[in-house]
């Protein structure tokens, strides 16, 4: 019967009509639409990019000011290593000297936090994705909190700790410690520590846990079975993970601000104190060498995970 | 009587309750005895508490209550690594950063063993299991068949007392799992060593293992070999589960020793037998294969290959002298030719629908049925067995 009714709708079948107002409307707003799907990445980008393309192209720039290009030249760069920065500009304030003392501030910072943070950042990733315990999705939740609380509060907060950690050290032994690189280190492994985890967290998530099964049933303890299977799955996550926290601790400014002690600037502290009136054209300089080393940074630890990523297909 | 290799006494595994749930018994009361060298496999659906017993005897999951013995030594308490077991797990669990030979070697490496042994040890297994040209690739280079095949090298090469295999054969296509099988089932009579095996496949149990333990919802049903299990199937569920099964429904009418004879509707009984005592009148459900009822015409001649023929009537009587036989009247609902049998939907006494598989010797012609038909047919009460629920 159905069959017979499919049949003679056919045979009958009726020309179709087509509004062609009405495909000419579509097709217009269809048009427009893609055009604006164009233009819209166009802007997004060029407010995203523009600026720092701005600060890299006039760190070439030969003549002092800092908005009406004057011609090519590497000047800010070999000022800088030739602590030979002008006289007479706010810059001149600073010396080689200072900036050497701040990179190497930064660099010892970034490499102590870093490998702090990796460390304790791998062993909460561990905890959270092996371990049964009561409160983990809790746990789970606040591991992204100091990712998303704004810094200044994370600073502020870590000033006050620090304020009452020190009075209270104080008063038991009597000497007095103060801000210093120390108080640096700790206050970035506090949210590079996150970023760590989140990291490897994802890498361990993606784990087949029957390997490490696999390793405990061939006879291996716990400690081999991680040494032997769990990390080095889980390397390439460790690594771009402590990139990641190098990258973040490098170019840290809030945090960095509240927590410094005297003559422990580092490198983004040193950069803020020299343009506090004027741009010092040193700074763009400065600022370009800090964007290209971390560039690469993010490069490589993304490199990293899509590396991952490819591997496990 | 070869010593017991694997015994579990009661096992229990209850997982935790979620919110608001009662905890979940995975494994309800399991008690096995496995023999030294058998090939024993646990067979059931998913989440019938097959993987989880086999993970207890691996010891990466722990005894809510009960024992395990491994050579008559309580392993509940002992970790993986010290148990003289070894798994091969249904996703085989390669080692993805390490070369075949290194995941071969492992195993051995943490025993101890010296390099150059290990790697001597190592390349044995990989021969054994035929893979001995892949020992420098990585696990994600071999195809499936390849990396199970690693997988048993490096469970193998550990020399177990027990091998435990999680759905091997799993992941393989189906003309691979096969060959698979034949082979694993030789590899374990050459070595000798003691295989347990999870699987939901009944032929694939049927085939490799040599007894079966059939288990649904954390218990187990039956444990014999795969006969015993296909020929007299001690419940209902274990009658449905392994291969296919008619379920008859009949009242008793008398009983005699294993022999009772079943009511079906007013003018018609059949006799089946009964491993356990029933009460006249009890209402009874009974087995029976669908390849142990034949089939004939209701009337005319039967025509023998040789040539001669035989009216139906002198062939019934024939039948009849034998006084296990049940032979009745039953009605064609439909027939299904698949090549080597024909499947014929019957209607029999009592208003039941039956399914009868009939091997097709001769040309289609001769012995075919067509739905609608009027038909005997007969099997031997031997083969019609009542079932505990």
């Amino acid at each position: 019967m159905a069959d017979q009714a499919l049949g003679s709708r056919s045979a009958g079948g009726q020309a179709i009509e087509f509004d062609q107002g009405k495909i000419r409307r579509d097709m217009l707003i269809r048009r427009i639409g893609k055009i604006g799907l164009l233009i819209n990445p166009i802007f997004a980008y060029f407010f995203l990019w523009a600026p720092i393309i701005v600060l890299v192209v006039f760190s070439f720039n030969a003549g002092r000011n800092v908005f009406v290009w004057q011609g090519f030249s590497v000047q800010w760069y070999t000022n800088i290593f030739n602590n030979t920065i002008q006289a007479g500009t706010e810059a001149a304030n600073f010396n080689t000297q200072q900036i050497l003392n701040a990179v190497g501030n930064t660099i010892v910072v970034g490499i102590a936090a870093t490998i702090i943070s990796t460390a304790l950042g791998t062993l909460v990733a561990l905890g959270l994705v092996r371990g049964r315990f009561p409160g983990k999705k809790a746990l789970d939740a606040i591991l992204y909190l100091p990712v998303v609380i704004p810094e200044i509060a994370q600073g502020v907060s870590l000033l006050v700790f620090f304020g009452i950690l020190f009075d209270y050290a104080e008063s038991v032994s009597g000497s007095r410690v103060s801000y210093g690189l120390g108080t640096i280190v700790i206050g970035h492994v506090v949210f590079c520590m996150s970023y760590v985890a989140i990291v490897v967290r994802a890498r361990l998530a993606d784990m087949n846990p029957r390997l490490e099964e696999a390793a405990r049933d061939l006879g291996a303890n716990e400690w081999q079975t991680f040494w032997r299977v769990t990390f080095p799955l889980i390397l390439p996550g460790v690594v771009a993970g402590a990139l990641l926290a190098f990258t973040i601790s490098l170019d840290d400014f809030v945090v960095t601000f509240f927590v410094q002690g005297v003559g422990t600037s580092t490198l983004p502290i040193l950069v803020y104190s020299m343009l506090k009136r004027r741009v010092p054209p040193e700074i763009n300089a400065i600022s370009t060498l800090m964007l290209l080393v971390s560039t690469i940074l993010v490069g490589v630890s993304l490199a990293m995970q899509g590396r991952n990523a490819a591997k496990r297909t | 009587m070869p010593p017991i290799d694997v015994e579990l006494r009661n096992v229990i595994k209850e997982f935790p309750a979620r919110r608001n749930e009662t905890p979940v018994r995975a494994v309800d009361d399991v008690s096995l005895q496995i023999d030294d060298g058998e090939f024993f496999a646990l067979l059931g659906p998913s989440g019938c508490g097959k993987t989880t017993t086999l993970r207890m005897i691996a010891g990466f999951e722990e005894t809510t209550y009960g024992e395990i013995l491994i050579r008559g030594k309580a392993v509940q308490h002992v970790p993986p690594f010290h148990r003289p077991v070894n798994t091969v797990f249904q996703d085989y669990a390669l080692f993805p950063h390490m070369t075949v030979l290194q995941n071969v070697m492992f195993g051995l490496e943490m025993e101890g063993v010296k390099r150059a042994e290990a790697r001597t040890r190592a390349i044995q297994a990989l021969e054994l299991v035929r893979l001995p040209k892949a020992i420098d690739r990585k696990p994600r280079q071999l195809s499936g068949g390849q990396q199970q095949r690693v997988a048993l090298a490096r469970a193998l090469v550990k020399k177990p007392t027990v091998l435990l295999l999680d759905e091997p054969l799993g992941a393989l296509d189906l003309k691979l799992r096969k060959e698979m099988q034949f082979e694993l089932k030789t590899m374990q009579r050459n070595l000798g060593i003691t295989f347990i095996f999870v699987t939901h496949d009944q032929e694939e149990a049927m085939t490799m293992a040599d007894r079966i333990a059939v288990m649904d919802q954390g218990k187990v049903l039956q444990v014999g070999t795969p006969e015993e299990i296909y020929e007299t199937p001690a419940t209902q569920f274990v009658a449905d589960f392994i291969g296919e099964t008619n379920f008859i429904r009949g009242n008793v009418l008398s009983s005699n020793g294993k022999y009772i004879t079943v009511k079906l509707d007013e003018t018609t009984t059949m006799k089946a037998v009964s491993d356990q005592p029933v009460a006249d009148n009890q209402e009874v459900l009974i087995a029976l294969r669908p390849e142990k009822i034949n089939v004939f015409a209701a009337k005319g001649t039967i025509q023998y290959d040789e040539g001669s023929s035989e009216s139906t009537e002198d062939y019934k009587k024939a039948l009849l002298r034998d006084p296990n036989i049940n032979l009745m009247r039953a009605k064609v609902l439909q027939d299904v030719y698949i090549g080597t049998d024909t499947r014929y939907s019957l209607d029999i006494p009592g208003n039941q629908d039956i399914v009868a598989r009939v091997q097709n010797f001769g040309l289609r012609s001769d012995t075919y049925f067509t739905s609608g038909q009027e038909i005997n047919i007969f099997w031997n009460a031997e083969n019609a067995r009542v079932l505990t629920k």
